[in-house]
Formats: C-alpha cells, structure tokens, sequence
C-alpha cells in the first residue's frame, strides 16, 4: 500500500522536495474525496487547506449578478488548488466545484504556517513552488484579459475582411 | 492572376459569427488540388477579394472549402451568399504545413479560435496515413463553449484511440464540464515525446508566442515548431509587398514558417 508521503511525493508540486521536509508537510497532510458537484470550498470562507489533485477535475468559479456562476478556471490531476491560506487574511475568492469525483490530498494550512514559521527553509521551498504556481496562473490570466480570440485579435487571412 | 468561377454548394454555420462555404468549380473541372496550410484569394463579385485559408479536406479534392469569421465588409457578404452563388477562386496559395516533414514523430496541433480552420487540412492528412505518425494530439483553445468550431468532428475525433482531443475555454457558464483556461496551460500534460515532435501552431499572434514558450519549456526543438502567420496579402503571390514581413512576403514565403525562421521578426515591433 502506497503511504501519504510516497504520494506527496510522486506529485509534480512536490519533485525533488527533500525528504525530511516531506517527513514535516506530511503530518499536516489527509486524503480527501469529493463527489461529483459537491462544493469543496466558498468566497469567503475561512481558507484553512489547500488540495493537490490527484485525480479528477474541480472549477473555479464565481457568481455575478445578473449572468449567474461563471468558470474562471478548471485544475485537473497533478494541479494545486488554493493559495489563500497563505496569505492574510485567509480567505477564499473563489468558490470550488468539484465537476467530477475527485480524489485529492489536502494540507492544513494553519498546520503547514506553524511549521514554516518554525523552520524557515521548509517556508523558503514551499514559497518558492507556490510562487511559480502563481506567476503561471497569472501569466494565463492576462492572456484571458487580452481576450485574444476575439473578432480584434484577427486581422485579413482567417479572420476576413 | 485570373479568378475561377466556383459555384456554391453549402453555406454551413458553425457558431453566431463564423461559417463554412462549400464549394465546387462552376467551369466543369472537377477537382481543386491543394495541401495543407494553403489558402485562396475568394473574390465576392463587387464587393472584394480577401485571402481566406483552406478548411476541407485535401485527400478529397472535389469540394473545396473555408471557413471564416464574419468581421469586414468581404467577409460579411460571403456569409449571405446562397447556395448556387458563384465566387471567384484564385490560388492555392503559400507554404503548406509540412506534413512529410512530421512523418516518424509524435505531431502537436496547437489551435487557438479560428486558427483551427487551416489547421483541420493537416488534421485530414494525419488522419488519412495515421500510421506515418507516431501520437496526435489537438489542443484546441477558444473563447466560450457557443466559439468551438467543427463540434461534431471534434467529437468524432474524440471518439477515436488514435488521437488525442483537448479544447479548452477562455470562459464557460457554470454548466460547460470541459477545461477553463488558456490553451497554453493544456501543453505540459499533454501526452507528447518532446524529443520526438513536430508543433503546427495557428491562432493570435499573441497566443502563438506563449504556445511557442510552452512547447519550448516543454522541451520541443524550435526547429520542430512551425506556425502560421497573418498579414494583410492582397496578390498573393508577392509582389505587391502587403504582406511583407521582413525579408519575407507572408502570401508566397508562408504563411507556414519554421518558428526558426521568424522568430526573430515577431520579436520586433517595428515590422
């Protein structure tokens, strides 16, 4: 039987983690089970875990007035769900759905800030993986914004004249 | 330089603002031969003359298609054509993708919104000497779910073992339970050998850049990557110097360029 920390450690979030730091995050690790449609988390909420997908698909999602609940982003096996349990005040943006069973690892916030806090390198790792994660979901953002699909973005060949 | 007369069989809509003429010579011939990746000069008698690329299928020479976005004055006659209308045909025209070029490697279709229309060509091919190649892989972005072209072929595309189908979307309501995100995000797990794979990119220029970042980060050689370019072609055959771009004239140099080749001009934006 495969333990937590083999898992935590096969998954793309974590490669290449030394092994003592894994020891740590592991305490502070569950796995978790969502079925299809269930909500996982809400805006607003208290933002106490993140989850590392390990199979299954979950939406991002935000509901507006008059238009109704919109998809900003879908994150599929292998992608980290959830930052703001890093970041004060810890609280959700986004509400979470899962689209279909998902199987997932989640990690204790509060768990993991007091173990960073404790020892600064762990922090220093667990930063650094999470500030890739954002600056790629920020570059996919601005890429969304530009809405480059739009009749603007085409000029004469395939777009018409 | 002159237009060949072809008579319309089919105007077929594929979502709110883009279509799909079918047609086929109206002077008796019966076959229009091209490759993948070209495109024609379609001239709507007293209206204009624009260049739209090839979408149908090249193995099967008898109906000659494409499919175009409702945007200009051109474009927006085209779309209230009926069947039996006559068009002008100049062409084939351009670089092909280069679909002998792929033959022994994995091949990665990289297609953003109306990009895929001369990309589904190469699609035709691939498909029809699927043991030439080794995986294929479509991943396809677009705007919202209401955007995606050739849905039923996706679909059937889908269905098949031999070929991997990704679309991703900008933007869905809460009912769409496919992917939500940029195209680019689709690459890093896309099932592809790196090592071993031939890219054809078409889309916004902007997102062929990022497509090209990733496929790179993902370890494909940029000589192995190969996109497809729009500038403003009037002739079509270079010499009225619309579409120049650099040394290059994009009607009769590309429109399909090695990413190697131009790379080096897409980064400047003086050209």
């Amino acid at each position: 039987m495969r333990t937590l920390e083999t898992v935590l450690a096969e998954h793309p979030f974590f490669a290449g983690l030394e092994q003592r730091y894994l020891q740590i995050i592991v305490g502070c690790a569950s796995n978790v089970v969502f079925e299809k449609g269930q909500i996982i988390f809400r805006e607003g909420e208290e933002a106490n875990r993140f989850y590392l997908i390990r199979q299954g698909r979950v939406a991002l999602e935000v509901h507006a007035a008059g238009i109704g609940t919109l998809t900003i982003q879908t994150l599929d096996a292998g992608d980290i769900l959830g930052w703001s349990w890093l970041v004060p005040p810890y609280r959700w943006h986004f509400d979470a759905r899962a689209v279909e069973l998902t199987r997932a690892i989640a990690l204790d916030g509060e768990c993991l800030r007091r173990k960073c806090e404790e020892d600064h390198d762990l922090g220093y790792e667990l930063l650094k993986r999470f500030a890739e994660i954002i600056t790629q979901r920020l570059q996919a953002t601005r890429l969304q914004l530009l809405d480059v699909y739009g009749a603007e973005g085409h000029i004469s060949r395939r777009g018409g004249t | 330089m002159v237009p060949r007369p072809f008579r319309l069989r089919q105007v077929r809509r594929e979502t709110h603002d883009t279509f799909t003429l079918e047609l086929e010579p109206a002077d008796g011939s019966d076959s229009f031969c091209f490759r993948a990746g070209q495109f024609n000069m379609l001239y709507v008698f007293g209206v204009g003359e624009v260049p739209i690329s090839i979408s149908g299928n090249p193995t099967n020479p008898h109906v000659l298609m494409h499919t175009t976005r409702e945007v200009g004055t051109v474009t927006k006659a085209m779309g209230k054509l009926r069947s039996g209308d006559v068009v002008g045909v100049r062409g084939p025209f351009g670089t092909p993708w280069p679909v002998e070029h792929a033959e022994g490697a994995d091949v990665v279709i990289v297609a953003g919104g109306i990009g895929l229309a001369p990309l589904r060509p190469a699609l035709y091919h691939l498909l029809a000497h699927r043991d030439r190649y080794g995986k294929i892989v479509l991943l396809y972005g677009t705007r919202t779910p209401g955007d995606i072209l050739y849905r039923r072929e996706l679909q059937r595309w889908r269905a098949q073992f031999d070929l991997e189908v990704h679309i991703t979307v900008d933007r869905a309501l809460s009912g769409w339970r496919g992917n939500v995100g940029v195209v680019t995000s689709l690459i890093a797990r896309a099932p592809f050998d790196a090592r071993n794979t031939v890219a054809l990119v078409c889309g916004p220029e902007i997102m062929m850049r990022f497509t090209v970042l990733e496929l790179q980060r993902r370890g494909v050689s940029p000589s192995h990557i190969y996109v497809s370019l729009e500038r403003n072609m009037k002739c079509g055959v270079g010499m009225c110097g619309h579409c120049q771009l650099g040394p290059f004239f994009v009607c009769k140099d590309g429109p399909v360029f090695s990413y190697n080749k131009v790379q080096h001009l897409l980064e400047k934006r003086e050209i």
